[in-house]
Order: C-alpha cells, then structure tokens, then sequence
C-alpha cells in the first residue's frame, strides 16, 4: 500500500472521532505510518455482521413474545453473546444456562438466580421477566 | 498521579504496548520490530472454534505469544500478575502506580466505553497501559487509539474482569529487567526463521496450507451452506483480516515495515527487496478483501464470484510460499 493509497472512506469509527494507524510506503519507497479515516469494504462486512446481530435480537424477541423461549435467549443476543460466554459470565455450566431458555423452566428459576442474570446484563428482575418492560 | 508516560498510537494493541512500554524505559524499540521479533505473521483456519458463528480464521498467534517471544528473545524478563479478587487487583495496579511504573494491562472489549459501539464484540485479549490516577479516574494509553484516554474503577473492573474465552483475571504485566545490551541481530534472525516455519508448516490448517484450505473451503460455500451463511463467514475473514489491529493486509504492511528496519540492522539489503514483495501481497490481500466485499454488500449468489476470490486466494498462497522460501534462504 503506499501512503497516498491509504483508504480515507467514511467508517464508524467517526462516531469516536478517532482514525486508525496504517503502515504504507512514502514516495521514497520507505515506510511510513498514516492514518485511515476507514475502508468501505471492512465498513460493509462490519455493518453486516451488525446486521445478522440484529436479525439475531429480534428473532429471539419474537420467539420470547411467542413463549418458545425465555427472556435469557433475547438479553443473551442483545449483549451480543453466545451461551458459553454467557454461562461464563453468571458461573453456571452451558447445559444449565440452556435449560433457563425454556419458558417452563424460566418461570420457576429462584431470585438468586434470576439476579446472577439480571446483574450480567445490567438490568432489573422485572425487566428481565419482561423484556418490553422499562423499570 | 500521573507518570510521565508518551502514548504513540500503533496499529495493533499487543506490539503497541510493548513497544511504548519499552521506550519508556529508554529502548527505542518500534512496533514493527516488536512484531517481527515476536513472529507475529501467522495464518490459521480452525474449523472446530467458532467466534460469532463463523469458524476462526486468524492471522496472528495465540493472544499473548508475540509478547512473550518478543521478550524470550531479547532476554527481557516480564512480571505478570493474576487476580480472581477484583479489589486486590486494584490494589495491586494502585501500588505501581504509586511507584511511578506505568503497567500494561489485558482487558476485554465489550465494556470499553471509549469504543464505538460497533466494535464492541466480547474480545478479550485487548491490550492497555494505565499510566496514573486522578481521584477514582485511571489515565489510560490504548495504543489504538490516536489520543490518551480514561476509564473509571468501575469501569476498568469490569474490562479487567470480562468473562469467556481468554478472559483477562485482571493480568497485569511490566518489563522488570533488561539485559546490558539488546541483542537486536540475533533476535530479529530468530524471529524471521520462526515465521518462515510456521507459514510453511506441513499442517493442512496452518499457513500457506491453511491459505489454500481456506480458498477450497470457499468454492464450496455457497453450495454447502446458502448464500447467507457464506457471506457471513467470508464478511469474517475481510474482518479479521482488516480490522483494527492488523494494519492492513492481514498485517503484511507491518511486517514490511518490519523487514525494511532489520535490512538496515542486519546490513542485508536483500531483506528490503523482500520487504517490497510482501507489501505487494498485502495489496493483493486488500484487493481481496475487495472482491469480497461486492459479493457480500449485494449479498447475492453470484458462484463465479466465490471462485473468482478463492482463485486470487490461491495466486497469494503461491506467492507467499515462494516469498517464506526465499526470506528463509536471505538470513
């Protein structure tokens, strides 16, 4: 890449106003550092990715609303979380966390438990028994 | 408090703090170098770990491994530190402070504030210099970004904290003695042998094979798993490729950078004419990053065009085998 190649395309990166180091060859053929305000082909898979993310959250709340799975399932996506991570974060083994997906299961989990969750994501125990719920 | 700590900013967080690390303590030591003594040139394809639902592709080593090559081979002996406590974890970060040593730090990015949001994955091998403390406020130099910046308790309880794969337990580490002289020749020839026997490893997952597994798993994408799936995993690797961190072209520019310092340090010119033929791979890298990107921003079934990238794939494997054959044979 040579210096006057670096890619200066519009990014996310704008929203914390920063722009990353590159390496690239002056016109000396020596190499320099420069930096890039972003690069439209990693911008798109980015926003891809967020997209499948939020493709993923709201499947899961249709799937809450519809009872097949429980709150868990939905603030796990929303924290953009897998069950190993998640299973992790409250100190439970995977299968456990998995179990607590299922509605019947969910709704006869003790308030120890619920708070493990409820503390991981950040949120009340009322908002963690509804998700469309905002205290 | 505050030490008296310069942040430069770097392209990758690892090599980043190790090198600001160390010219604080008076070695003028660049990134680059930091990445080419620590064989930070990699390529890896594990099918069975997925992160984000796609299967890992890398192109650097283990989290951690750069670091620890990098300072095995200068003979710079490191203390790190592991908590399960998170308040004696700040008890210990507090006391260096106090005595005027800037620490560098091993932190997730999920909670890290200070990054947009869209890159806040649960990533949790990011690397930090905390160099002082105002109140309950930590002065914070991450080499990625362009300026200083800060993190309260709370705050870098928790990043220090994160949960998951790699998860940090607070790991502090700093540079607590230096050999009379860095042997820098010795250092940087070893470094070059490794990566040459890691790219050219016989492994069918690991570099230039790994490259050309990678290039027949394509192909076969968009049959196997549907066009969503295929554009997802091949979004992954344009990302892991060309991230924050890799300085682009799957870090082929550093390490450019990187030959062309050690043909001055070794006095061998043939390491800059290399220098130059990696820094075209990396420009056929981004090209296919690219190419990849059309295919998945019209997230269209277009099969010639997964062959078409797996073919430019394919071209740079040769390329780079060829390249680690001759860097080998020029030290």
């Amino acid at each position: 890449m040579r210096k006057k190649d670096v890619p200066q395309d519009k990014s996310n990166l704008e929203s914390a106003s920063f722009k990353e180091l590159c390496y690239a060859l002056d016109e000396n053929g020596e190499y320099v550092t420069a930096n890039s305000s972003g690069w439209d082909p990693k911008t798109i898979a980015l926003n891809n990715a967020i997209q499948e993310i939020n493709e993923r959250i709201e499947k899961a709340k249709t799937r809450v609303l519809n009872h097949q799975t429980s709150p868990v399932e939905y603030y796990m996506e929303l924290h953009k979380m897998d069950i190993t991570i998640l299973a992790s974060y409250v100190g439970m083994w995977s299968w456990r966390v998995k179990r607590h997906f299922k509605p019947s299961v969910f709704k006869k989990l003790s308030t120890k438990i619920l708070n493990k969750y409820a503390t991981v994501f950040d949120i009340s125990i009322a908002q963690l028994k509804n998700i469309e719920s905002d205290k | 408090m505050k030490i008296d700590f310069k942040h430069n900013q770097s392209a990758h967080c690892e090599n980043g703090v190790v090198s600001n690390l160390l010219k604080h303590n008076g070695h003028d030591i660049s990134e680059p170098m930091v990445f080419g003594i620590g064989s930070g040139l990699f390529f890896v394809y594990i099918p069975f770990l997925k992160v984000n639902y796609a299967p890992v592709i890398s192109f650097r080593p283990m989290p951690g491994l750069i670091f620890k090559r990098f300072s095995k081979r200068l003979k710079i002996k490191v203390k790190h530190y592991k908590f399960r406590d998170e308040k004696k974890a700040q008890i210990a970060l507090d006391a260096e402070l106090k005595n005027n040593n800037p620490v560098g730090l091993q932190v997730g990015v999920y909670n890290l504030t200070y990054f947009p949001d869209e890159y806040r994955f649960h990533f949790n091998a990011h690397n930090m210099v905390v160099y002082g403390k105002n109140d309950d406020t930590y002065l914070i130099s991450d080499p990625v970004m362009e300026k200083v910046t800060t993190l309260t308790e709370k705050e870098l309880g928790k990043v220090r904290f994160a949960k998951g794969a790699f998860a940090p337990k607070g790991h502090m580490y700093y540079p607590i003695n230096y050999p009379e002289k860095l042997e820098l020749e010795k250092a940087i020839k070893k470094g070059i042998k490794s990566t040459c026997r890691d790219m050219l490893a016989p492994i069918p997952i690991v570099g230039v094979k790994g490259i050309r597994k990678v290039a027949r798993l394509i192909r076969k994408w968009p049959i196997k798993l549907g066009v969503k799936k295929a554009n997802h995993y091949l979004g992954q690797i344009v990302r892991m490729q060309e991230e924050i961190g890799t300085g682009g072209g799957g870090f082929r520019f550093i390490y450019g950078a990187f030959l062309e310092e050690a043909s001055v340090i070794l006095n061998n010119p043939k390491l800059k004419e290399l220098s130059y033929e990696i820094t075209e791979i990396g420009d056929l890298w981004r090209d296919f990053a690219l190419d990849a990107s059309r295919i998945y921003k019209n997230r269209s079934s277009q099969e010639d065009g997964y062959k078409k990238v797996a073919d430019k794939l394919v071209i740079i494997a040769d390329k780079e085998e060829n390249f680690f054959k001759k860097l080998k044979k020029a030290i």
